[in-house]
């Protein structure tokens, strides 16, 4: 079974902030880490290793610094990473980095292919169908659960608004996750070793037999044209007194806005 | 490089570095110097105190593949249903769409896919000009493959400038795959929508870095500019028993789909999970203590008319299933009401649910940082507040 799952580096949204004088980024000290979705996707890709043999490539495309991440995933135990570097990859909206990753993977070749449902900076959750049509090969968004996985099909749970959906699809195909899915591992000691030495297959638009006019900014049909701070709304109001009379208050403002 | 720096006027005052939401910027001999990763977003041209960054040759993006853009003209809007009935983020899709299609004095189409008749009638009183039905049995229920399909083949057909689609499960799985077909961009998750005046262009506003930046992106040399929704953020059109429009049927060669859906199955817990559609959600962390907690939420949720949420603490600790979590790594809502109950207020949950129109904040530390973000805040204990409070709102619904 050959598997391959799409990592992204990506700035730890959380201590990002927008200084509302500039409207710019305040970045400063903010660490990059896997998206928080991929490391689900790692370990799912790990498991059906372990449970059927083959072997486990991780994929990212990105600046030369991400070979770091590419690491931390053979650390928790992948076995081979590649890394999509080019200055001619640099300014991809989704539609170019999906057909990027896509040349790599024809070129890797894969039975499953795993994303992210989500990346926490670009926050699409674009990447993986997007990837999934340019392979033309189906995908099942939102997995939880893994049911069942043979040579040539698998069974899974796709969660949606009122429950969730059993679904199954033949091989290859793409599978965006959630967290739910499973508990990702840490390194371990060997795993960490393995990391230090291992070889990341560098790949660039050569390697990937890409079309130019399709990579990079030249090649992406949406541009980010401004960026700004979101508007922070509505002062707080504090209601103050016994439970009794906090109760009381608060049903009179429900009352106000129509909630009651 | 369609932006640079110009040297001469450059002083390595360093105000740019910070604002270049791509990391283009760089130090080289005391100078700032833009890199390949530029995205051309123009966000430091403004923020240079001596105007040294310029833009050098706007325009200078891929236009071999340029469209014959007049040729495409109405918006379209993909009209999403379950089982058989039109789902209400179609109707606020059709509100944005009127306000779009009357600007650019075009018509509104709304795409109906595996509905019958009375449905399609409907979008016609709540604002289409014309409904594109396809009653394939074959489509009654969601599917990736097929759903794509037939979306990107109508469109191919009747070459909307405009796709818009709800940011649900179901439009942000298969609207990417359309857009990949088509060959063009699609904004994800957008929260307002407007025409440029003097370009035309749709301007397409949406959060990204967890919510924490607001960008505005176009697509201006390929079509149809498309853009999934976020439900619940637009308002519906008028609604008008007597409006008239065309009911055009679709044929299509029996869609194929390589996946298939062998169950759905029904979230057992009594109340809704459909966090994505509620008025109400009465939200509960660590701070509910256990199951027990749980219970007394749902009641409470239940008074209220509402749904129940949860923060990862909560579900971590396996009192909530994880289809209620809001937040980063969970669901983003935007209801009328969001109240939090025994939650800190974490980033992580904040970006989940801080576009809520009010947010009713109960926790017993006063200093928690939800507070920062509540309308309405109550300093106390839960286990006393609410279960006074699901008393007083039975007695006033006279439950
Ligand atoms: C503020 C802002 C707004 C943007 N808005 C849009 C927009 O509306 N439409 C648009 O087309 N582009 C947009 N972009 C560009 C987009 O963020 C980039 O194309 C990005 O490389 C991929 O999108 P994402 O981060 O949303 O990933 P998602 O689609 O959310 O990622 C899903 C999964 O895909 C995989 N994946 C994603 N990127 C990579 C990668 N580089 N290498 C390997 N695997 C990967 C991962 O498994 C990930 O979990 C925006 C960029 C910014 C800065
Ligand atoms: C990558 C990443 C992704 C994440 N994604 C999410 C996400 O999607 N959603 C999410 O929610 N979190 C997410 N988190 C976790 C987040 O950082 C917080 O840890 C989490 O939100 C805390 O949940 P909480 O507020 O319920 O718990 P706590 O922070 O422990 O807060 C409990 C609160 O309850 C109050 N309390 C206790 N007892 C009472 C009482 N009797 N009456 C009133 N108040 C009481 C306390 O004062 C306290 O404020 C993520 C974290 C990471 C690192
Ligand atoms: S803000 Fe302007 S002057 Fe200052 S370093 Fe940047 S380009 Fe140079
Ligand atoms: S135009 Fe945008 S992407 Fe380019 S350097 Fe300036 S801020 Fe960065």
């Amino acid at each position: 079974m050959n598997i391959i799952v799409c990592i992204k580096q990506v700035p730890d949204t959380a201590e990002i902030r927008i200084n509302p004088e500039t409207n710019t980024l305040m970045r400063e000290g903010v660490p990059s880490i896997i998206n928080p979705f991929d490391l689900h996707a790692i370990e799912a890709g790990i498991r059906i290793r372990e449970q059927l043999g083959g072997k486990v490539t991780v994929l990212t495309m990105g600046p030369p610094q991400a070979e770091t991440s590419l690491r931390e995933a053979v650390a928790m135990g992948a076995d081979e990473a590649a890394l999509l570097s080019d200055k001619a990859f640099a300014g991809s909206d989704t539609w170019a980095t999906s057909y990027t990753l896509a040349q790599a993977i024809k070129k890797l070749g894969s039975d499953i292919v795993f994303c992210g449902k989500q990346a926490i900076d670009g926050d699409t959750a674009q990447v993986g169908p997007e990837t999934a049509e340019f392979l033309d090969i189906p995908h099942i968004s939102y997995v939880k659960k893994i049911e069942e996985v043979t040579d040539n099909t698998i069974r899974v749970q796709r969660l949606m608004d009122e429950g969730y959906d059993i679904v199954e699809s033949s091989l290859p195909v793409l599978l965006t996750v959630v967290r739910e899915l499973n508990q990702p591992r840490m390194p371990s000691l060997k795993g960490k070793m393995a990391a230090k030495k291992a070889e990341i297959k560098k790949m660039g638009i050569t390697d990937i037999e890409a079309d130019e006019n399709s990579l990079g900014l030249k090649g992406s049909p949406t541009q980010v044209r401004k960026i700004f701070a979101p508007e922070i709304k509505a002062e707080r109001k504090m209601i103050e007194g016994t439970p009794e009379e906090q109760v009381d208050n608060l049903i009179k403002e429900l009352r106000e806005i129509k909630c009651l | 490089m369609p932006v640079i720096v110009k040297p001469d006027k450059c002083t390595g005052c360093e105000t740019c570095l910070d604002s270049c939401p791509f990391d283009a910027i760089e130090f080289k001999d005391g100078k700032a110097y833009i890199n390949e990763y530029c995205n051309a977003c123009m966000t430091c041209l403004p923020v240079c105190p001596e105007g040294a960054i310029i833009e050098t040759e706007p325009g200078t993006r891929n236009m071999e593949h340029r469209q014959e853009i007049a040729d495409y003209k109405d918006v379209l809007i993909f009209a999403e249903q379950r089982e058989g009935k039109v789902a209400s983020v179609s109707y606020e899709l059709l509100g944005i769409g009127k306000k779009l299609s009357n600007e650019l004095d075009t018509q509104l189409i709304a795409a109906l896919l595996g509905a019958g008749e009375p449905e399609a009638r409907e979008l016609i009183k709540w604002g289409a000009d014309k409904v594109l039905l396809c009653s394939d049995s074959g489509l009654e229920r969601f599917n990736d493959d097929a759903y794509s399909g037939v979306l990107a083949q109508v469109i191919n057909e009747y070459k909307p400038s405009i796709v818009l689609a709800g940011a649900t499960p179901i439009g942000r799985s298969f609207i990417p795959r359309v857009a990949a077909k088509l060959r063009t961009g699609l904004t994800a998750d957008c929260t307002s929508l407007e025409i440029d005046k003097e370009t035309k262009n749709l301007l397409q506003i949406r959060p990204a870095f967890g919510g924490n930046i607001m960008a505005t992106i176009v697509c201006p040399d390929y079509r149809p500019q498309m853009a999934t929704v976020r439900p619940r953020v637009m308002k519906r059109g008028e609604y008008d028993e007597n409006r008239r429009g065309e009911i055009v049927h679709v044929k299509v060669e029996n869609p194929v789909s390589r996946t298939k859906v062998l169950e759905f199955v029904k979230e057992v817990s009594g109340i809704s999970v459909n966090l994505h559609e509620a008025d109400i959600i009465v939200a509960g962390g660590r701070g509910i203590g256990g199951e027990k907690g749980y219970k007394m939420l749902e009641e409470f949720a239940e008074a209220l008319g509402g749904s129940v949420g949860a923060s990862r603490a909560a579900v971590d600790e396996g009192w909530i299933p994880y289809s209620h979590q809001v937040g980063q790594t969970g669901k983003t809502v935007n209801p009328k009401v969001y109240i939090a109950c025994g939650i800190s207020g974490a980033v992580q949950h904040l970006v989940g649910m801080q576009s809520s129109d009010i947010i009713i904040a109960i926790n017993k530390n006063p200093e928690a940082p939800i507070f920062n973000v509540a309308t309405f805040g109550l300093v106390g204990d839960l286990f006393e507040i609410i279960p006074l409070l699901t008393k007083k709102i039975r007695e006033a619904k006279g439950l």
